[in-house]
């Protein structure tokens, strides 16, 4: 004990007891460090491979070695991985482009502009929605404040985890690289909203799913959409639902 | 060039002495409680105050206890909490605010309670958010939760109320500071509160319309025969529409005094302003709706470069891209106040055609392609000293004091000639020797607090409605005060002059000579002058005279003769922000830095030894016309321009002849234009955001504004360096900090000045059948380059139209509603007609709005006599 007291002074920058030190391991001699000289027979034959003990114990444990990539865990429900856009089970853009997110992050790896709905381009419900949408994940340090500050619970985080890239510019994603994917029955947006609604009632998710008129007008408009067979389907299924009721 | 003038000590104010939160402080007398807390750092939450519009107690949100002695002198507490920005302040008082008074602060948090009742609260999607005051304050003294949970009440939105303001009446708190604004400051109450009441929840539309901002619309209001338009640019919470209302498309039912000359509903010059003193998200503008937010922009000060009024600015950009600009707050020159032209008219400062890398004309395909700067820097400077016959240089009215000062010395010392002129649009002879006889180096003299206060200001050859927006509202402020009379020699009446309650007198144009002689006999000749002849000199009368006065022959003349015989005070007003630097550092032929006159010698001399050089050109140069005539006639060898279009010159022909038959034409601009087509060599240069500098305002008072967006363009003056320098010269203008030095290295001139003009009244033409003298000047919105890439900013320009008295029309038959032809040898325009009272035979046009461009189109300007036809007869024959 008094030797490592020793040593630990020795290691401060004082002088007094690095003198002190130096007197003592001198008294001692400089390899009886550990007392290991009340040790009986049998430990003493084995001490020179006492180490492979810990070997010996592991061989015989449960093998920790994650096969990643080669094989997948799944993250805990609740990790934060990359960021998602989500949408309105009619397809519409759940985010307004409020830069609350950018607001929040501590790390400024937000960049959004907001554009101008219009008749013939609604992308969200009501008058604003995200025209450009940036995260920068060479900055995000997935903290997950951008999705508590985010009005409208368009961000949320995915377990994706793989962010990898060659590139700086391949590390900022876009907002189509962020957006949800459509889910069949969802009518790509832009779209008018469902009749009669506003934004509040997206909000409050009274909106689920597309309807025939939606439907018709982007058939109407871009005919070669390859969302339209679902939504339709979609549509007229829950329309003879909603007419059964 | 600095020193303002003496300013009259105003008479001494009774003070009052209250307290306010235990502190006591002192304020004149009629001061404002809420004035006074200011005074001593208490700040009492506000919507509706404004320290520039009257008190109207809209918003109650002042609300502060308070206590004042009664007639026997006992200190007795009022019964309820009292609105701070209406009280006056009065000697005794004790004032209690939410820091010590329970019942203020109570007072308060159920005031920011009722505000949010109604109010949606959609920061997200509002454009106010992060910057909104009543953000700030609900967090500041309301409560943390609401106990309303009924429906709230909603209107339609948003609505359009003109093509660049939009209205959500959801948002809008009536604290009225943008109806006050209007009635108070511009004079255009195009906006105006109408409804009764709180109204009833949800999108409920009925007659019974609860209290409202708006411009009178039946549609919107749910009147009867109102028809609903919609505007395809934005929708609604539901994905609707926006509505416009009684604008351009749709002129619903207004009076007379909210349309325009063409009978359109109006919309202000001023309405911006609307939307930075609304407390709320309410006001928006269609330019930056959803673009940013606050924590977005670096926000710059800077001064406006669209008029020469020197407005101060402040430009917000969000990485490199200007987003908005706002109204500075300067209290000597345009308070908070600023013209929707220099709020909104900032994209042409980004435009496509920005002019990025120095060009050359290839000399095999003679396309211009882009080469180094140094390449394009030699050739310029090979091009510009090798020319035989000389060179004329034409930099433009819009130059910094620092740019044209690099110019002018420019001209001299490199290109050896006095061949220069500022003045890209009509002038005379007559104007040079006014401008160096009596503006050159003269100090500040005139400025906008005399405007303010000035008993009688004559106006003469200027609008400053359409041309100085910043004196227009000062003069109005000091009439409304009922301190200031001002008169105005014009044609007509204006929109302007009558929000002025000016007197007109009225005058053919070129007839304003006359006018000015008269006023200057005083009252024993012309009786209808006489009271005006007797104010003018009178103390602190002022004339402000217009840079369109030099179109009319003598006029200067007249004008330095009025001066003399009523002692009267001048200030000469351009249009534009360089001009009165350009006069200040000699971008005029005969006219040196600091006044002084190229003929004197001594001036020669004087200037020659801190440029060090042996000797300036002597011979008298020519002006801008005479420049372009010689380019055109092979006289001059080459052209150095600089910012200017064609289309404000009085003959754009012979500026397209002259550049095209020079024979080298080096360009320095910001912008590609009709002369780069004509251009061997291009310099780009930057405009005012990439360049620090000083604009010189009509009053002479320097305006300094650093870079706001850095970059690696160069001013003029760096540009011109360093062509100096290929040319084997020092010209040492590189930085703004050398220019500054080199300038103050000239002393004041106290030689003799130029001569005053004495040029002769033209005769009054002689008018046959069927033709009329022009009158034409300016809209503050119109067909100028300045304002491209703005298209919110060009729907509130006024519609144009040709203006003539009801005999005029009669005499040549024209029929109500028709459209009149203008014609001289050169062209036609035809526009439609407007009934004026005005002089007969006389018609007005915009000079160079959308469809009227006087120059271009008629080849004449104002006072010259033009053919009238109503538009039918001349197609029979
Ligand atoms: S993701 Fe959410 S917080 Fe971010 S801009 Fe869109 S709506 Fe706003
Ligand atoms: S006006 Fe202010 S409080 Fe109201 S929605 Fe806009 S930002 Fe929010
Ligand atoms: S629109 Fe804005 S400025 Fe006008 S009354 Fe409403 S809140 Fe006040
Ligand atoms: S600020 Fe006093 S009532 Fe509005």
């Amino acid at each position: 004990m008094a030797d490592k007291r020793g040593r630990k002074a020795g290691s401060s920058s004082s002088p007094a007891p690095a003198k002190k030190s130096s007197q003592e391991v001198g008294a001692k001699g400089d390899f009886d460090v550990d007392g290991d000289l009340d040790k009986n027979a049998i430990e003493e034959f084995f001490a020179p491979v006492a180490g492979f003990g810990v070997t010996m114990a592991s061989l015989f444990s449960p093998v920790v070695t994650e096969q990643y990539p080669f094989e997948k865990k799944p993250t805990a429900p609740r990790y934060h991985g990359r960021h998602q856009l989500n949408r309105y089970a009619d397809g519409l853009e759940k985010c307004i482009g409020c830069e609350l997110c950018a607001w929040a992050c501590p790390a400024d790896a937000i960049y959004v502009e907001a554009g101008n709905n219009t008749p013939e381009a609604q992308y969200s419900p009501g008058e604003r929605y995200g025209k450009v949408y940036q995260i920068n994940y060479l900055r995000c340090i997935f903290c997950g404040l951008c999705i508590e500050a985010c009005p409208t619970r368009a961000l949320t985080m995915t377990n994706e985890y793989e962010l990898a890239g060659q590139t700086r510019a391949e590390m900022i994603f876009e907002k189509d690289e962020l957006l949800a994917p459509l889910r069949s029955g969802m009518l790509a947006a832009p779209h008018p909203m469902v009749e009669g609604t506003n934004d509040d009632d997206y909000y409050r998710n009274e909106v689920d799913g597309p309807t025939p008129t939606q439907v018709d007008w982007v058939r109407e408009r871009r005919p070669e959409d390859p969302t339209l067979d679902a939504a339709e389907a979609a549509a007229r299924t829950r329309a003879e639902q909603g007419g059964e009721r | 060039m600095t020193a303002p003038s003496e300013q009259k000590s105003p008479a001494p104010v009774e003070e009052v002495t209250l307290t306010i939160d235990g502190v006591e402080v002192s304020v004149p007398k009629g001061t404002l409680v809420i004035r006074a807390a200011e005074r001593v750092g208490i700040e009492i939450p506000r919507f509706c105050d404004h320290p520039l519009l009257k008190p109207a107690g809209a918003c109650r949100q002042c609300l502060v206890e308070v206590s004042a002695p009664d007639r026997e002198g006992n200190v007795r507490p009022m019964p309820k909490p009292q609105t701070s920005c209406t009280l006056e302040a009065t000697p005794g008082m004790q004032v209690s605010t939410q820091n010590t008074s329970p019942v203020a602060e109570k007072a308060q948090r159920g005031q920011i309670e009722f505000l949010l009742v109604n109010h949606p609260l959609d920061c997200p999607v509002c454009d106010k958010g992060g910057e909104c005051p009543l953000q700030n304050q609900a967090l500041d003294h309301g409560s943390n939760t609401s106990r309303f949970t009924g429906v709230k009440r909603t209107f339609p939105k948003p609505i359009k109320i003109s093509s660049q303001i939009m209205l959500d009446r959801d948002r809008c708190i009536l604290c009225q500071r943008c109806t006050r604004f209007q009635d108070e400051i511009a004079g255009d109450p195009f906006i105006d509160l109408q409804g009764r009441g709180g109204g009833t929840p949800g999108y409920e539309v009925h007659g019974l319309h609860a209290q409202q901002i708006g411009r009178f619309d039946e549609a919107i209001l749910d009147y009867v025969g109102g028809e609903t338009v919609t505007d395809d640019d934005s929708v609604g919470p539901m994905g609707e529409p926006a509505l416009v209302s009684a604008t351009a498309g749709n002129a619903g039912t207004v009076g007379p005094a909210a349309v325009d000359a063409s009978g359109r509903p109006f919309a202000s010059y001023f309405s911006g302003n609307t939307i930075q003193i609304c407390p709320v998200g309410a006001l928006t503008s269609a330019s930056y709706r959803f673009r940013s937010r606050p924590f977005d922009l670096v926000s710059s000060p800077a001064i406006a470069e669209h008029d020469a009024c020197g407005a101060a600015i402040r430009v917000d950009h969000r990485r490199g891209v200007v987003l908005r600009r706002l109204a500075g707050d300067d209290p000597a020159v345009n308070e908070e106040w600023i013209t929707d032209k220099d709020r909104f008219a900032f994209p042409w400062q980004s435009a496509p055609d920005v002019l990025t890398s120095p060009l050359v004309r290839d000399e095999e395909t003679g396309e211009l392609v882009p080469t180094s700067w140094s390449e394009a820097v030699h050739l310029a400077a090979q091009l510009l000293t090798g020319a035989t016959g000389g060179v004329g240089a034409l930099p433009g009215g819009r130059l910094t004091v620092e740019d044209a000062y690099a110019w002018s010395k420019f001209a001299r010392v490199v290109l050896g000639t006095n061949d220069i002129d500022f003045r890209a649009r009509a002038h005379s002879a007559e104007e040079s020797d006014f401008l160096a006889h009596r503006v050159a180096g003269a100090s500040m003299d005139v400025t906008y607090g005399d405007l303010e206060r000035s008993p009688q200001v004559l106006l003469v050859g200027l609008e400053p409605e359409e041309e100085a927006g910043t004196i227009f509202l000062r003069l109005r402020k000091g009439v409304l005060a009922g301190r200031v009379k001002v008169a105005t020699i014009a044609p007509m009446a204006t929109r302007g002059s009558t929000k002025m309650r000016a007197e007109v007198l009225p005058v053919v144009p070129g007839g304003e000579t006359e006018v000015l002689t008269a006023l200057a006999a005083g009252d024993s000749e012309h009786t209808q002058y006489a009271a005006l002849a007797e104010a003018l000199r009178g103390e602190g009368a002022v004339i402000l005279a217009g840079e369109r006065l030099g179109m009319v022959p003598g006029g200067y003349t007249a004008l330095l003769k009025l001066v003399e015989a009523t002692g009267a005070r001048l200030a000469w007003v351009p249009r534009r922000a360089g001009d009165r630097g350009a006069v200040e550092v000699g971008l005029l032929p005969g006219l040196l830095p600091g006044g002084r006159p190229t003929a004197e010698a001594q001036a020669r001399v004087d200037v020659a030894a801190v440029w060090g050089v042996d000797e300036l050109p002597a011979t008298p140069g020519r002006d801008h016309t005479e420049i372009l005539a010689a380019a055109a006639d092979g006289t001059l060898g080459a052209l150095l321009v600089g910012g200017i279009d064609l289309e404000d010159l009085p003959d754009p022909a012979l500026a397209e002849r002259a550049l095209a038959g020079v024979g080298s034409v080096v360009q320095l601009e910001v912008r590609r234009s009709a002369v780069t087509e004509h251009a061997d060599v291009v310099l780009p240069v930057v405009p005012p955001t990439g360049k620090s500098g000083t604009f010189l305002n009509w009053e002479s008072r320097p305006r300094p504004f650093e870079t706001v967006l850095e970059g690696p363009g160069m001013s003029d003056a760096k540009v011109l360096d360093m062509v100096a320098e290929a040319a084997g010269t020092d010209l040492g203008t590189r930085t703004v900090t050398d220019t500054y030095a080199e300038l103050a290295e000239f002393p004041g001139w106290d030689g003799p000045r130029h001569e005053a003009p004495a040029v002769e009244a033209a005769p009054t033409p002689e008018l046959g059948a069927g033709r009329a003298v022009l009158a034409t000047w300016r809209l503050m919105l119109d067909a100028g380059r300045g304002q491209d890439g703005e298209p919110h900013l060009a729907g509130t320009a006024h519609r144009p139209v040709a203006m003539l008295s009801a005999a005029t029309a009669t005499g040549i038959g024209l029929q109500a509603g028709g459209n009149v032809v203008l014609s001289t040898d050169t062209g036609r325009l035809e526009l439609p007609a407007v009934l004026a009272a005005m002089p007969d035979g006389v018609v007005w046009v915009p000079q160079h709005s959308v469809g009227s461009s006087v120059y271009r189109s008629l080849g004449v300007g104002a006072g010259a006599v033009v053919a009238l036809a109503p538009a039918d007869s001349e197609v029979q024959s």
